[in-house]
Parts: structure tokens; C-alpha cells; sequence
């Protein structure tokens, strides 16, 4: 009887091994260990053994079933493992295939910016204050310092809906609303993006542009301070290791003025055409504001000071950006528009 | 102003390198744009002398020439000009030489015969056919007769010159002069400056007999000089002056107009010479001119004159146009024995008006619009007088004629030392700001803790203790001025709400795949019949420019939605068929009574098109629903709750297809398909929808901040229910029926088909809403789940006469 459980046991084995399907592991286990499986009709036979033996053999069986047990189990998990696999080999898509197309929409490279100088700006603890596109020559020339008749008015040429009220040829003006609203208060601290109109259309004039302006007035505002908030900005809008120059310049509104160069984007200073071979690229115009602006504002000069700047959009977002033809912004064309 | 280095030494020894010279200048706020050498790109040109012309034998235009440079050579040069004859000295550039324009010159045969250099013009050495005599403009250059031979041309010519062309803001007039530039250069240099000297030998005949100058507008005129010099002989300036006006930019005429540019040039007065015998009455009037009178300027224009503008006039009637131009009738000419110098001071804002209305922009407006010296009338009309006497001979009449109503007194400005430091954030040693100011010739004295400082009349731009502080810092140096951040309380920075959703709402339409554009804010004014605006439109009412670049930017716009359309055709025309557009911008309304217009921020989108089509998805089109669903994506995104869309109509949209968008009853926007006539009026050729939505009605509605709501613990029971109903019941007042009937536990509805066709009756639709219910203390029972639906149906079949679909 031994002997029969041994040559089942090795025929179950090599069953087992040579098992190709799962289906064909669930019928070997039903053969040999099911209820009406061989092992159960050799054990049937026990009865006739002797005492001594029937330990024995009854110990051998369930060796034996245990290992063969065993064995379809792992035959199993081979099967399994290998059905998966082949599965899933079945299944390999084209991963280089696009996906779904979703609509990508962009932000207009100008906001963009305008946006990234914001937060400059705002983390540095300025506020944004805005004001009319349609504005009195007031407050976009007169109390800027700039009476009528004033040579630098034609520095800005301007459009006008009559002699008193025209289209803002910058976002100075306002400064003055804001001061007029905050007055006596202090401290005044704000950028004031916006459009603004010049009669100007060529390669290099758009006759809308966009500006953002700055101002600070304070007890103690100082060119210094002018200098280092401009340096923060410039090294955040364009790389830590840009470099800043104040060069002195005119603006009816500021004194002492200064226009601001940055070391070129493109060659870091070392000449390049987009430089004219200077290292130097013009960003803006600033200065400290002047005494007749602050006194016109209702602030008092000898006890506070402030400083202003100004600066174009399209200016930095052509640098930042590498554009090299200003009439793309305000064309819109969605291939443009599509890049940033 | 081109300023010459060469002639600049001769007021200030500078000993640095013209490129030097520039940047120092730039940084102290003289902005210098370039710096070029004149000579640039010549070698090997010299002067010579014609010795004998011989047609050529083959051709007819072309003449041979027998040239000497001085040495024994004799070259034989074939050249096409005509203004060239036996014994004229002329540059003549050898074989080897090269030119600006890069042409480098080779032994050449011209039609068989040899030619051995090139006689040059005054172009071809690089010199601006402009500042040439007329009858050399198309011809070779003639040199002086006295030239000597084989004289390197770029010396001969003063080419051997550096041109610093500076690019002067519009408060340093002073440095329109060859003097003003040389005290900037003494200044920054710490070195002395000389003074052009007039040492005048005046005649015995007094000025005062010989003329009489009469000033009847003091207030545009505020002083008139006047100097008589006679018998004078009319002839060329001398090469030396020449040169410089040429590197100037002006060209030589004669001694006499040259002198008075000369002085211009050095001194910064423009000076005009008058022909003294054709001044009637030998006086000079400066007055007003009179409604339509008229004047011939040098120019050769006739230009009518008015009473805004002010005129130089004798006995007769006006011989020049104050500050712009002289007149023609009166002007020096070969003919000139005897000349008469203006050296006067004219109101700058005068001069402005009156150049800009006569489109005459001169070298002397130039000057005289940003402020002259009003102290320097004397020196220049002495300096010219002396330099006329060196070049044209003649006799100076004793004195001049100093017409000055009111003699200027020079301003004094107190300056603090401290308030240097509180400007600058720096402090600067007094002695610093003393040596600076002197430098620049401002006369400082001390005062107590305090400076007073004399303003010199040639710098109008100063009047105010601030333009002093600029005076030292722009010579101290702008980037020695550390960089520091403001000191003072903490302030924070944000946007305030508005702002922030107006950037929010960017964000999310971004996020929706639309794309913004920026478009101008004024527009043509046929938009209105474009976008189909009924003759009495409040649109219609728009803001118009009073001088526009075009009719096609010619009024402020009061819609927003055409300028997209205009985008999209332009994209439409560039082949890119499909659109998802917005902008953000501002429109105008003009106000009655009020001059600024109301400005209100609004958002337009508009859709055209499909989606991307793929491998894997259809493309789907751009219609009212896609577009609706973006609105309430962004709805959602920015917490509005309750707005809800109604059928609208709108002249600019297409009327079966239009919603108005109303948050509380109020319209805050408007979403539709656009009206066929207005695609067709801007040639798209799909359907397209537009919706736009005014900001600032938004922000005024209650938007719902983030409130946190306790999550569901009990399951919820979905229920569909599919109606028949008339085509025409409107899914809104479904819903609303819907929602006033169940109960509570209907947590939401929503539709999830709507049928027309071969199953349901003509003139119905079905309609399937699926039905959400959930309790939040217990899990619902069938029964429960069940009479409300019944509920619900039972209210839709009172209010509609809906049936259930069978």
C-alpha cells in the first residue's frame, strides 16, 4: 500500500509540474485528493492493514497530501503570475498616443507680467490702486507739474475728447487721486497698473500700452530707499544676479529723477545687439516726487517725502520674454497668444 | 546737439577718451545716445589738383582727368562728373584707398582706359549732402584754392573728429551750446573752463544813431539786443568754421549767417543778422503780429501770421518770425554791406505755440522753447560782432542797443546740508556740495547751518532747494547712493476683494481652456451698425476723440464682445478656425453734466468653433451650452449662487437663443448665440456665442465665501422620472416646480435626457430628471423614496399636464 501511495504521489507530482492551465490544476486537485480522488480510494484500503502499519501509512498520506497540497498551490500562483502576464502583455497600449485634448487656455502674456509684478510688489507691502482711462488733464498733466504749454507735454503725445479731458498718456495720475483720498494719512504705498494712450503707432509705439506706476510717500522715504525697492524688483522680475544703474534723467513730476538700467537679459552685460552692444537695457523712469506734486496732493513737502516710478509692460514682458515686435501683443493672434 | 570733441577742448581740456567723455556724461544725466568718428572708414584719400581734362575717347558722360597729389606723379583719372575743371583742387582717394562706404579703390580700366583713383564728393566722404553747397550736392567736392597738395583728407577736412550726438531731456536747454556742455565737462572732471573772449574794437559811430529797437510785448519779449556792424564784405567762412558747423550738423553759408550759428552753437543764444539797409525805418519793432498779416521766410514760404504769435517787424511790416525763422526779404545776401545782430530773449512758450503753428521747427526754436540765457543776449551779440569784424572786415558801431524792461535778478535758492541726506539717505560732506555747486557755477554761500545759493541765469531749470539736491547727486554719482528699503511702520500688500476676483476670474475662464486677449479701447464707430444696434441704443452714445489716428480708432468703445469678433476674424482669416476667447477691459459710457465718462469693467467671452478633434474623441462644438457651462463653471468657482438665466432678447444676439443673466432679479449679463447679421457684418462664417457680463454688477451681488457644511452619514436614493411635456415648458420652471414640491430630503435634480422625436407626440418633449434624495438622520425608506417622487410628478402634471413616459 506504501508502495501504491508512493507511485501516486510521484504520478500527482509530475501531474502537477506538467499542469499548463488552471483549469487543468482544479481537475488534478478533484483526481487526486477529492473526496472520491485516488488518494481517498488507496485510504480506503487502510482498514486492512495491521496496527502497526496503519499509523504509518496513515502518516504517509497526509505527507502526501500536504506536498501535493503544496504543489498546486504554487503550480497555482505560477499560473496565475503567467495568465497575468501574458494578460497584461496583451493589454500594452501605444503610450505615445496623445491624450484627451483638453481646450488650454492662456493668460495674455502682458497680464502675465502685469500680474508677476504685482506680487513684487504686493510683498513688498504695497497696495494696487487703479483710476480712469479717461482723465482730466488735471491729473494727467497739472497737478503733475506739468502746466500747459510745458515742453515735456510733448514728450507724451495725447489724445484728447477736449481741451480739458483726454485719454491718460501715463498711470501718474494716479498718484494724485490716491494721495488726494489718503491725505493726511501716511503711509502711501502703491503700484497702480493700467492702460494708458499715446498718439503714437509705429514698429516700436503702440498707441495703448500698458503701464504699472509706483509710489511711496512717507516721513522718511528717501532716493536710497527708491533705489534698493527698484534693485528687489529687478533682481526678482529678471534673476538674482541682474545688476542695476540709475542714470539721471527729467520728469516734470519727480526730482531728482532717474531713468533705471538693468544689465542686459541677454549677454549679462557683456554687449549684444538687443543691448546695442551697451550692456545695459532701459526699464523704467523714477525719482523723488516733486515738492509742487506733493503740495498740490494736499501733503506737506517739508514733512513727508515719497518716491515714484513707472514703467511699460510691454517693455519687461518683451524682455522677459525674448518678443521682438510690440504690435504682436495687441494683435492676438492665438498662435502668439498660445506660447506663454 | 552734436557736440564736436575737437572743438570742446578748446573751452576744456579733456583728457579722457571721447567713449570716456560719453559715459560720464550719460551717468551725470548729459545722455549722450552714440559716439562716432567722422573719418570713419577713410585711408588713403589726399588733396590734389586738376592739371588737364581730355574727353574720353569711348565715351561721352565720362572725362579723363591728369591729377597731381603734389608728389611727381601724375595720375590719370576717369570720372563721370561735370563740375570738375582744369586747375580745381579736389580729394582725390588712390588706388588702395578706402571710403565709409566700404569701396575700396583699384586700378580700373573704364571703357579702355586707365584709371588710377577716384575724385571724391562730399558724400562719398561720408559728409551729409545737406550741409554741402548746392552746386557741389551733386558733384565732386571743390576744395579752396589756397589748399596745399597731398594733405591727408580727414585731417584736412577737420574729419579727424569725434561727434558726441547727445540726447538732451527737455530741462537742460544749457546744454545746447558747445559752453554748457564744457561746464558740465569742467565740472565732472574737476578742471577749468575758458570763456570765448570778444575783445571788440568798436568804431566811433554809435549804435543808437543808426537804429532804435522798440519792444510793444515785453511779456514774450523780454530782452532785445541789437549790434551794428557795417561795411562788412560778404564771403565764405574760413575752412575752420566750416568744419565745425558741418560736424554740427549746419551747413556753411557765409561769413555772416555762419558767425551767427557759430555764436548759437558756442553760446547757446540764437542770434539772427539782419540786412541793416533793408530795414525800413532802421528800427526793430517786436510786436504781436496783426490777423492777416504774413511774412516770406527764409525758406521760401509764405506764412500767415496771427495775433498769438510775436514778430520782429521795422518801419514796414514783420521781417522775421520771432525765435523760428528770419524773413526772406530781409535776410544777409551777397549784396549785405551793412548788418544789424539780434540777440534777444523770447518767451519760451511762445516760441513753442507759435513754431508748432506753423509746423517750422528751427535750431533757434529749438533753443528759445526751453529757455535761454536771458544774461548772455550781451556776450553773444559782442562775441558775433567781434567774430564778423575777424571774417568779414567792417566796422562795429560804438555800444549796443540793450532793450531789457526788466532786468532779471539771479534767483537765490537756500540749500540745507541736511535735508541733502534727508533726500538722499545719505549724507554728503558740505564741502562736497559746496565744491559740486561751484563747479557747475552756482555761487554758494554760507549761512548759518545753511547754504545760499546764487542760480546762474543760464540754468532757468533750477528755482527750488530740491533741483539743487539733484545738481549734487547726479555730479556726486546716482550709484554711490547705497540701496536701502523703506523704513517705517509694516504695511501689508494685498489686492483688495475686487482685485481678487477679477484675478480669480481670469484664473478659472484660463482654467476653462479660454485664452485672453487685450484689445484697444477705442474702436471704430460703425460697431454699432455691425453689432446691429437699433438707431436709439445707449450704446450708440459714445465718447469721440477729438484727434484720432484713424476712423477706425476713433471712439471710446461702450461693447466689448466686437473686439473679439474682430480677433477672431483676424485669427478666422490666418486659418485658425476655432476660438475660445475673453477679455477683461474696461468700457465707457459718456455721463451728461459730467466731463469723465463712467467706466465699468466688463468680461466678454465669445466661442467659436469646435474642440479638438482625436484619436479618441470627437471634436465637439462651441454652442450656447458649452459656453453656459463655462459660465456656471465659473459661477461655481467664484461662489454666485443664484443666478439664473432667462430667455432674452438682444438686438446683437440670435432671439431664440439668448439668455439674459439675472442675480436677483437683476441682469448682470447676457449669453447667446450671435444674431446671423452681426456674423455675417463681420464675415465669420460659423455660429458663434458671446456672452458678457458687467464686473462690477458681479462683485455687487453676494457672492458665498467657503462655509464648511457636516458630510452626509446615511446614504443616498436616486430616483429618475421621465415627463412628457409641451416643447416649450422651460426646464427652470420644471426644476422649480421640482423643488417647491419635494420635500426636504430631495438633496438635488438634475436632467439627464431630453427626447424629441418618433416616440413622443408633435409638439412635445420627454424629459428624464434623475432625482437625488437623502435625510441626514436616517437611511430613507423605499416607501418614503417613493411618495416623494409621486409627490413631485403629481405637482409637474398640475403645472405642466406632464405625463409619465410610458
Amino acid at each position: 500500500m506504501e508502495e501504491k501511495l508512493r507511485n501516486l504521489a510521484t504520478e500527482a507530482k509530475e501531474a502537477v509540474e506538467k499542469a499548463a492551465t488552471l483549469n487543468e490544476l482544479s481537475n488534478l486537485r478533484v483526481k487526486y485528493l477529492g473526496k472520491k480522488g485516488h488518494l481517498t480510494s488507496i485510504l480506503r484500503g487502510m482498514g486492512s492493514l495491521s496496527a502497526e502499519e496503519r499509523p504509518r501509512v496513515g502518516a504517509l498520506a497526509n505527507e502526501i497530501r500536504s506536498q501535493l497540497e503544496v504543489l498546486i498551490a504554487g503550480r497555482t500562483h505560477e499560473l496565475k503570475e503567467a495568465e497575468r502576464e501574458e494578460r497584461m502583455a496583451r493589454e500594452t497600449i501605444d503610450v505615445t498616443l496623445p491624450g484627451k485634448p483638453f481646450l488650454i487656455g492662456k493668460k495674455h502674456p502682458l497680464t502675465k507680467v502685469q500680474e508677476e509684478i504685482e506680487s513684487i510688489f504686493l510683498g513688498m507691502g504695497f497696495n494696487i490702486a487703479e483710476g480712469p482711462e479717461v482723465e482730466l488733464d488735471y491729473y494727467n498733466f497739472e497737478a503733475l507739474n506739468l502746466p500747459k504749454d510745458h515742453p515735456a507735454r510733448d514728450m507724451q503725445d495725447t489724445f484728447f475728447i477736449n481741451p480739458e479731458v483726454l485719454l491718460r498718456t501715463h498711470t501718474s495720475p494716479v498718484q494724485v487721486r490716491t494721495m488726494e483720498k489718503t491725505v493726511p494719512n501716511l503711509p502711501v504705498k502703491i503700484i497702480c497698473p493700467g492702460k494708458v494712450y499715446r498718439r503714437d503707432d509705429d514698429a516700436t509705439h503702440s498707441p495703448m500700452f500698458t503701464q504699472v506706476e509706483g509710489l511711496a510717500v512717507d516721513k522718511r522715504i528717501t532716493f536710497s530707499d527708491l533705489k534698493g525697492v527698484l534693485a528687489v524688483f529687478a533682481r526678482q522680475m529678471f534673476g538674482a544676479d541682474t545688476k542695476t544703474r540709475f542714470r539721471p534723467s527729467y520728469f516734470p513730476f519727480t526730482e531728482p529723477s532717474a531713468e533705471v538700467d538693468i544689465s542686459c537679459v541677454m549677454c549679462k552685460g557683456a554687449g549684444c545687439r538687443v543691448c546695442s552692444y551697451t550692456g545695459w537695457l532701459e526699464i523704467l523712469g523714477c525719482g523723488m516726487v516733486h515738492p509742487r506734486v506733493l503740495e498740490m496732493s494736499g501733503y506737506n513737502p517739508e514733512e513727508v517725502t515719497g518716491f515714484a516710478f513707472g514703467m511699460g509692460v510691454e517693455r519687461i514682458a518683451m524682455l522677459k520674454y525674448g518678443i521682438d515686435d510690440l504690435r504682436l501683443f495687441y494683435d492676438n493672434d492665438l498662435r502668439f497668444l498660445a506660447q506663454f | 546737439m552734436r557736440v564736436s570733441y575737437k572743438w570742446l577742448q578748446e573751452y576744456v581740456d579733456v583728457n579722457i577718451s571721447p567713449q570716456e567723455l560719453a559715459d560720464r556724461l550719460t551717468m551725470a544725466g548729459v545722455a549722450v545716445e552714440n559716439v562716432h568718428y567722422l573719418g570713419e572708414g577713410i585711408t588713403n584719400v589726399v588733396t590734389g589738383q586738376i592739371l588737364k581734362i581730355d574727353p574720353h575717347p569711348n565715351a561721352d558722360k565720362l572725362v579723363i582727368c591728369q591729377v597731381t597729389t603734389g608728389e611727381e606723379d601724375r595720375l590719370q583719372i576717369v570720372t563721370g562728373a561735370t563740375n570738375v575743371r582744369e586747375g580745381h583742387k579736389i580729394p582725390v582717394a588712390k588706388v588702395g584707398a578706402k571710403l565709409p562706404s566700404g569701396l575700396v579703390i583699384k586700378k580700373a580700366k573704364l571703357r579702355g582706359e586707365v584709371s588710377q583713383g577716384m575724385l571724391c564728393s562730399g558724400q562719398e566722404l561720408g559728409i551729409d549732402n545737406g550741409l554741402l553747397p548746392p552746386e557741389q550736392q551733386n558733384g565732386i567736392m571743390i576744395l579752396p584754392q589756397d589748399t596745399p597738395l597731398n594733405l591727408d583728407i580727414v585731417e584736412y577736412l577737420g574729419l579727424d573728429d569725434y561727434i558726441l550726438e547727445l540726447d538732451l531731456t527737455p530741462n537742460r536747454g544749457d546744454c545746447l551750446s558747445m559752453i554748457g556742455v564744457a561746464r558740465e565737462v569742467a565740472a565732472l572732471l574737476g578742471v577749468e573752463m575758458k570763456m570765448p573772449a570778444a575783445p571788440l574794437e568798436e568804431g566811433e559811430e554809435r549804435v543808437e544813431e543808426l537804429a532804435a529797437i522798440d519792444i510793444q510785448a515785453a511779456d514774450l519779449c523780454r530782452r532785445y539786443v541789437g549790434r551794428v556792424i557795417k561795411g562788412v564784405q560778404i564771403g565764405p567762412s574760413p575752412s575752420w568754421m566750416q568744419q565745425r558747423l558741418r560736424a554740427a550738423g549746419i551747413r556753411p553759408i557765409n561769413n555772416i549767417v555762419d558767425v551767427t550759428n557759430y555764436v548759437m552753437l558756442e553760446l547757446g543764444q540764437p542770434l539772427h543778422a539782419f540786412d541793416y539797409d533793408k530795414l525800413a525805418g532802421h528800427r526793430i519793432i517786436v510786436r504781436r503780429a496783426k490777423e492777416n498779416e504774413s511774412i516770406k521766410t527764409l525758406d521760401q514760404q509764405e506764412r500767415p501770421l496771427n495775433e498769438n504769435m510775436l514778430a520782429i517787424c521795422d518801419a514796414g511790416g514783420p521781417v522775421a518770425v520771432a525765435g523760428v525763422m528770419g524773413g526772406l526779404d530781409s535776410e544777409v545776401t551777397a549784396e549785405t554791406v551793412n548788418v544789424l545782430i539780434e540777440s534777444a530773449y523770447f518767451d519760451p512758450v511762445s516760441v513753442r505755440r507759435t513754431s508748432k503753428a506753423l509746423g517750422l521747427r528751427s535750431e533757434s526754436s529749438a533753443r528759445f522753447e526751453k529757455g535761454i540765457d536771458i544774461g548772455g543776449c550781451v556776450r553773444a551779440a559782442d562775441r558775433a560782432a567781434y567774430l564778423m569784424q575777424q571774417l568779414a572786415g567792417g566796422t562795429v558801431a560804438r555800444g549796443v542797443i540793450d532793450s531789457y524792461p526788466e532786468p532779471v535778478v539771479e534767483k537765490t535758492v537756500k540749500l540745507r546740508p541736511a535735508r541733502v541726506e534727508h533726500v538722499l539717505g545719505i549724507p554728503v560732506e558740505e564741502q562736497k556740495i559746496v565744491d559740486i555747486l561751484t563747479a557747475l557755477q552756482f555761487k554758494v554761500q554760507r549761512e548759518g547751518e545753511n547754504l545760499l545759493v546764487t542760480v546762474p541765469t543760464f540754468r532757468p531749470d533750477v528755482s527750488i532747494e530740491v533741483d539743487l539736491i539733484e545738481e549734487v547727486a547726479r555730479v556726486y554719482g546716482y550709484n554711490q547712493v547705497p540701496d536701502t528699503l523703506i523704513y517705517g511702520p509694516a504695511t501689508q500688500g494685498k489686492r483688495s476683494e475686487n482685485q481678487q476676483l477679477v484675478y480669480d476670474i481670469r484664473n478659472i475662464l484660463v482654467g476653462c481652456g479660454l485664452t485672453e486677449v487685450i484689445t484697444y479701447g477705442f474702436v471704430s464707430p460703425k460697431v454699432a451698425d455691425l453689432m446691429n444696434l437699433p438707431q436709439d441704443s445707449k450704446f450708440r452714445n459714445v465718447l469721440v476723440l477729438q484727434n484720432p489716428l484713424s476712423e477706425e480708432q476713433s471712439v471710446m468703445r461702450t461693447v466689448l464682445v466686437p473686439n473679439l469678433l474682430e480677433v477672431l476674424k483676424r485669427n478666422h482669416n490666418r486659418q485658425i478656425q476655432n476660438g475660445a476667447i475673453f477679455e477683461i477691459g474696461r468700457v465707457f459710457y459718456p455721463r451728461e453734466g459730467q466731463n469723465l465718462p463712467e467706466e465699468r469693467l466688463v468680461l466678454a467671452m465669445v466661442f467659436s468653433g469646435y474642440t479638438e478633434k482625436s484619436w479618441n474623441s470627437e471634436a465637439e462644438p462651441m454652442d450656447f451650452f458649452f459656453a453656459k457651462g463655462v459660465v456656471e463653471k465659473l459661477f461655481a468657482g467664484i461662489g454666485l449662487v443664484e443666478a439664473r438665466f432667462v430667455r432674452h432678447t438682444d438686438p446683437s444676439f440670435h432671439p431664440g437663443r439668448t439668455a439674459a443673466i439675472e442675480v436677483k432679479g437683476k441682469t448682470i449679463g447676457v449669453l447667446g448665440e450671435l444674431h446671423p447679421n452681426v456674423l455675417e457684418n463681420y464675415g465669420l462664417p460659423h455660429r458663434a456665442v458671446a456672452c458678457k457680463i458687467d464686473l462690477l454688477d458681479l462683485i455687487e451681488t453676494e457672492l458665498q465665501k467657503p462655509r464648511y457644511q457636516p458630510l452626509p452619514k446615511f446614504p443616498a436614493v436616486e430616483r429618475d422620472l421621465a415627463v412628457v411635456v409641451k416643447q416649450e415648458v422651460q426646464t427652470r420652471d420644471m426644476i422649480d416646480v421640482i423643488n417647491k414640491a419635494a420635500g426636504k430630503i430631495l438633496k438635488s435634480v438634475s436632467v439627464f435626457d431630453v427626447y424629441r422625436g418618433a416616440q413622443v407626440q408633435e409638439g412635445y418633449k420627454s424629459q428624464a430628471f434623475s432625482l437625488l434624495f437623502q435625510a441626514p438622520d436616517r437611511t430613507l425608506t423605499d416607501e418614503e423614496v417613493a411618495k416623494q417622487t409621486e409627490k413631485i410628478f403629481r405637482a409637474l402634471n398640475k403645472e405642466f399636464a406632464a405625463e409619465l413616459r410610458k
